[in-house]
């Protein structure tokens, strides 16, 4: 881009120009001009499809910066079969529409061999015929709601089984919880996730009438009635705990007021799904003491990878006070498993990197070695942390081992027959009692 | 091993001499003694083994003592939970301290020497000796000891139970509190024994509490016992009440459960007509916010006209400001610096400028900094588009857009921390009723903020100036007033109050670039309702629209509601165009 705008305007200055000014400026411009396509050979792009501005800049943003880090270091170690890799950034603004046109100047115009991008769920649907139409490859790295395997997307983020049914567990068995408060954000990651436990639940032999599911807009930021809802609903003489899937933004002012009613993670605790060490940078942790979260990663595991990469992050953004996160693991490990699939097929053509990413492992931050499965999802470790004083997480529980990332959910009716399997069946939901590809 | 021999001995002595200054806590003392929870020692059996075993016991709870210490360095959850209710059973005199720093997590287990520190003010001393050990072993082979939920619910029960009979009422009243929470039935001796001898009326209401909550849910209690305790607890008449008498254990006497559940009932009738008021006062609550959301737009759009999307933004920046002030107060110096540069200075504050005190120098701060901002927005945008409500509409919104950048480039995109101060944090009660001191102060602020406007507006030279101007622009020129200075100060005044807003919510919401926009529409929404141009109807508007709110909430859910509320002032603005209180007269037709 910057060559080439040089390169117009010294043409353009040379035709008011005469005699050796003249040829000077042409012999330049002919120069830059053949240096471009040698130089625009040597790179494989890869496309960065994050919100810089806008509502989702807040969790976005670090992704930006995370990509940027592992292309460098890639490049530092030499490249990508004898190429630079080079970082294309654009920025969807937080508008679903946005990112769809986005995603399109990426793969047509800028020609990326595979893009990093989106947070939400309903910027990834908007993406998604984009990506089947000109068959390229994305990698998601937010935990999700599932429900979903596309032959051109590769989800390295969490599936309901890999955080949402195992935070459950855990409070069932360690803290006896019998009654449960499902809180949401009203869209739909936290309406399938709800639907999902709420049907583990009752599966569980949990009564209907200690189930209590609520929806509240993004950003509410008037919780008084709900938290007074969640001490009335806990005062029935069980162990009550709440589930929370209430998104970003909303989630300060609804711990904050946790903290204010007096509501301790001793009498209610509250797991999240959402709130990771990033949204807790801007919370005064000390009354949130305990309250859980499920992710599988923590900044505060202690493994030498994790620690290494810890270092290399401050490094890179300058602030010995910038945190790490889930998401930001799931692009380390989805970046690795792309770098070793392209190895592997030797070209960047999707297709062939397709069929060579299902099976590729990396190891993860947190000690463990991730795989890529057949139905685009990856292994994980699952970790429940506590909330400590420094807005950091304890770990309290973890998974023995790691646990296979589910597309389809067992436990809703219109998805327990369904399975994925792009290596065999070459199929996203491929129904098990029909034996049909549902296409 | 030869340390632990020598504390053995000492604290035999130590013992001793507790178990006859106070026969009271040998119960207790037995109970640890390794019989296990299941063996309740009444009050008397306990006097018998006290003479018997004189001597045993205190070697018994010596070796506990150091045992339950020795749980602490496994590092393993069941350990410590094995280690801490030892600890709070025991009544040993050194126990409190244990368990005190591992709640403050300052106590740290060193398994190599095999021995449990508490950290006291960064002094390792020994847990088992309250010696200063010396030297100072290396931090990295020191571990914390780690808490988990259900340890954090040990260790207050057996806070609780060892300090029923501290010196200090209201230690006592917390410990009493403590014990009804976790209603530890092997603490049941050590209640009564406190409760015989308890002078202090509401630590004594609070230990016979303690005693029905164990009471109630002991299936060896006598059925009598029984139905007085619930008699205590429906007197108590709270959700933990409430909580106790709905969730008596399978098995409960039929006579216990029929009182249990009347008494239930007539608590539940009772919390219903709490929750009414409970929700009058979060509608107050949420009306205030919206006042102070809405009172600097009144200015700007009610009073001025110009509707001024950048609303939210002056608020967003009074945030940033109150955050700035809090990091300057952490930081004890305020930094100037050139942004890529090495240019700065670092002037350094008062000491006794601490956090608590960071909104009061906020509330003026953001005021200058927003009205600046304001003066600056009307002067180079808006003064040339007065009279064209589309232009101003887009031209503004643009101004928003490019204000939430900047702050987003320079501030970063994530969330800010603003603590609260001490006396904005927590909640005190009024019957069933839980107030927040945050937000009853945010009422008691935006109503200040509210009047001050007013009397401003009537009172002061400059509030006359501004309401002949609007009111007349031709006229009040005439007279000679300088229009266009009102005009930029109007509007100052209006972002100014919006930037002081921004302080207040910076206490209740996210302080990120995105604060604004979601105050924008509510805003709006009370100057439209209220009607434009008065204070008075955002007045009214904004706590009628918050009362509103909180009573539908309830019912139709937080998403439901908003979307009723909606819906209502849609079809009340169709009946009376003008608000609530529509201005009349000339003034509003010209």
């Amino acid at each position: 881009m910057h060559e080439a705008l040089r390169h117009t305007a010294l043409r353009r200055g040379a035709g008011r120009l005469a005699g050796r000014m003249l040829a000077a400026a042409v012999g330049t411009a002919l120069s830059l001009a053949a240096a471009l396509p040698a130089q625009a050979q040597e790179t494989i792009k890869v496309g960065i499809l994050h919100s810089l501005s806008g509502t989702m800049a807040i969790s976005e943003t670090t992704l930006k910066d995370v990509m940027l880090m592992l292309i460098e270091e890639q490049n530092a170690k030499g490249g990508l079969l004898g190429k630079k890799l080079e970082a294309v950034v654009v920025d969807p603004a937080s508008n679903w529409p946005l990112f769809a046109e986005k995603a399109r100047e990426l793969i047509t115009k800028d020609k990326v061999s595979a893009v990093f991008g989106c947070w939400t769920s309903v910027s990834r649907k908007s993406v998604l015929p984009v990506f089947k139409e000109l068959n390229s490859i994305l990698f998601y790295p937010v935990q999700y709601e599932g429900e979903e395997s596309e032959r051109n997307v590769f989800y390295t983020g969490a599936a309901p089984n890999q955080q949402a049914i195992p935070a459950v567990d855990y409070l069932m068995k360690e803290e006896k919880v019998q009654r449960w408060v499902l809180e949401g954000t009203d869209y739909v990651y936290p309406r399938t996730t709800n639907k999902i436990l709420e049907a583990y639940l009752k599966s569980k032999g949990v009564k209907p009438e200690d189930i209590s599911i609520n929806y509240t807009p993004f950003g509410h930021s008037d919780w008084q009635t709900r938290v007074a809802e969640i001490k009335r609903f806990g005062s029935a003489g069980k162990k009550t705990a709440v589930v929370s899937t209430i998104n970003g933004d909303a989630n300060v002012p609804f711990y904050k007021e946790l903290g204010n009613q007096g509501v301790k993670a001793t009498d209610i605790p509250v797991v999240a799904f959402s709130v990771g060490e990033e949204e807790l940078a801007g919370v005064d942790t000390k009354p949130l003491l305990g309250h859980l979260a499920a992710w599988n990663y923590f900044q505060s595991i202690d493994t030498p990878a994790n620690k290494a990469f810890i270092d290399k992050w401050k490094a890179f953004t300058k602030n010995p006070k910038r945190v790490s996160n889930d998401p930001m693991e799931a692009h380390v490990v989805g970046f690795a498993m792309w770098v070793k699939a392209v190895e592997k097929a030797g070209t960047t053509d999707p297709d062939k990197v397709i069929d060579a990413l299902p099976g590729t492992t990396a190891p993860n931050l947190t000690g463990g070695t991730s795989e890529m499965l057949a139905n685009h999802h990856i292994t994980k470790p699952v970790f429940i942390g506590e909330i400590k004083e420094d807005g950091q997480f304890d770990v309290v529980w973890k998974t023995e081992g790691l646990v296979p990332g589910e597309a389809w959910s067992k436990y809703l009716d219109g998805s327990k027959d369904l399975t994925a399997d792009w290596v065999k069946l070459k199929c996203g939901n491929y129904n098990t009692k029909t034996q049909k590809c549902g296409g | 091993m030869h340390l632990i021999s020598f504390l053995a001995a000492s604290n035999r002595c130590r013992c001793k001499t507790d178990g006859r200054a106070a026969p009271g806590s040998l119960p207790r003392s037995r109970g640890r003694g390794g019989e296990g929870a299941a063996a309740r020692p009444i009050l008397a059996i306990a006097c018998l083994l006290l003479f018997s075993l004189l001597a045993g016991p205190s070697i018994a709870r010596a070796d506990a003592f150091d045992d339950a210490l020795t749980k602490f360095l496994a590092d393993s959850y069941a350990d410590t939970e094995a280690g801490v209710t030892a600890l709070g059973a025991g009544g040993d005199a050194r126990a409190f301290a244990v368990v005190k720093a591992l709640q403050d997590g300052r106590l740290l287990a060193d398994p190599a020497g095999r021995r449990v520190l508490i950290d006291d003010g960064g002094v390792p001393k020994d847990a088992a000796t309250g010696a200063v050990v010396s030297p100072a072993p290396a931090a990295a082979d020191l571990k914390r000891v780690r808490l988990n939920n259900r340890l954090r619910r040990a260790v207050e029960a057996a806070l609780g139970a060892l300090t029923l009979r501290a010196p200090d009422p209201a230690r006592r009243l917390d410990a009493a509190q403590a014990v009804f929470k976790s209603r530890d039935a092997s603490a049941l001796a050590a209640v009564e024994a406190a409760l015989a001898q308890e002078t202090d009326p509401a630590v004594k209401a609070a230990l016979a509490e303690a005693r029905a909550a164990i009471l109630i849910t002991s299936p060896d209690a006598p059925e009598a016992a029984r139905i007085e305790a619930v008699g205590t607890l429906r007197e108590r008449g709270d959700q933990a009440a409430l909580a106790l008498l709905s969730g008596l254990p399978a098995g409960t006497p039929a006579t216990v459960q029929g009182a249990a559940d009347s008494a239930a009932s007539a608590i539940r009738n009772r919390l219903q007509v709490w929750e009414a008021v409970q929700n009058a006062w979060y509608g107050v609550s949420l009306g205030s916010v919206l006042l102070l959301a809405a009172i600097g737009l009144a200015i700007t759009f009610g009073v001025m006209g110009v509707i001024n999307m950048a609303h939210g933004e002056m608020v967003m920046l009074g945030a940033y400001t109150t955050f700035v002030v809090q990091e300057a107060i952490r930081q004890k110096a305020i930094s100037l610096s050139i942004p890529g540069t090495e240019i700065g200075m670092s002037l350094p504050l008062p000491a006794a400028l601490t956090l608590d005190w960071s909104l009061a120098v906020a509330v003026p701060l953001a005021f200058v900094v927003t009205g600046l901002v304001g003066i600056l927005i009307e002067r180079s945008v808006i003064r040339f588009l007065y009279g064209r409500p589309l232009e101003t509409l887009l031209a503004t919104w643009g101004i928003s857009l490019i204000l939430q950048q900047a702050v987003r480039t320079g501030f970063g995109p994530t969330n800010k921390e603003v603590s609260n101060p001490s006396w904005m944090s927590g909640a005190f009660e009024i019957g069933q009723l839980a107030i927040t001191w945050n937000r009853l102060w945010i009422v008691c602020f935006s109503l200040t903020v509210f009047v001050l406007l007013l009397a401003m507006l009537r009172f002061t030279r400059l509030g006359l100036e501004m309401r002949a101007v609007t009111q007349n622009r031709g006229m009040a020129a005439c007279v000679g007033i300088r229009t266009a200075r009102i005009d930029a100060l109007t509007f100052g005044l209006g972002s100014g109050i919006a930037g002081i807003a921004g302080v207040a919510l910076s206490q209740i919401d996210n302080v990120s670039p995105n604060l604004g926009q979601s105050y924008i529409i509510d805003s709006f929404m009370v100057v439209v309702f209220g009607g434009v141009g008065n204070l008075w109807g955002t007045l009214v508007g904004a706590f009628t629209l918050g009362v509103a709110n909180k009573f539908l909430e309830p019912f139709a859910g937080a998403v439901l509601g908003k979307i009723a509320i909606l819906v209502l002032i849609i079809l009340f603005i169709q009946r009376r165009p003008r608000g609530l209180f529509a201005l009349k007269g000339r003034a509003i037709e010209a």
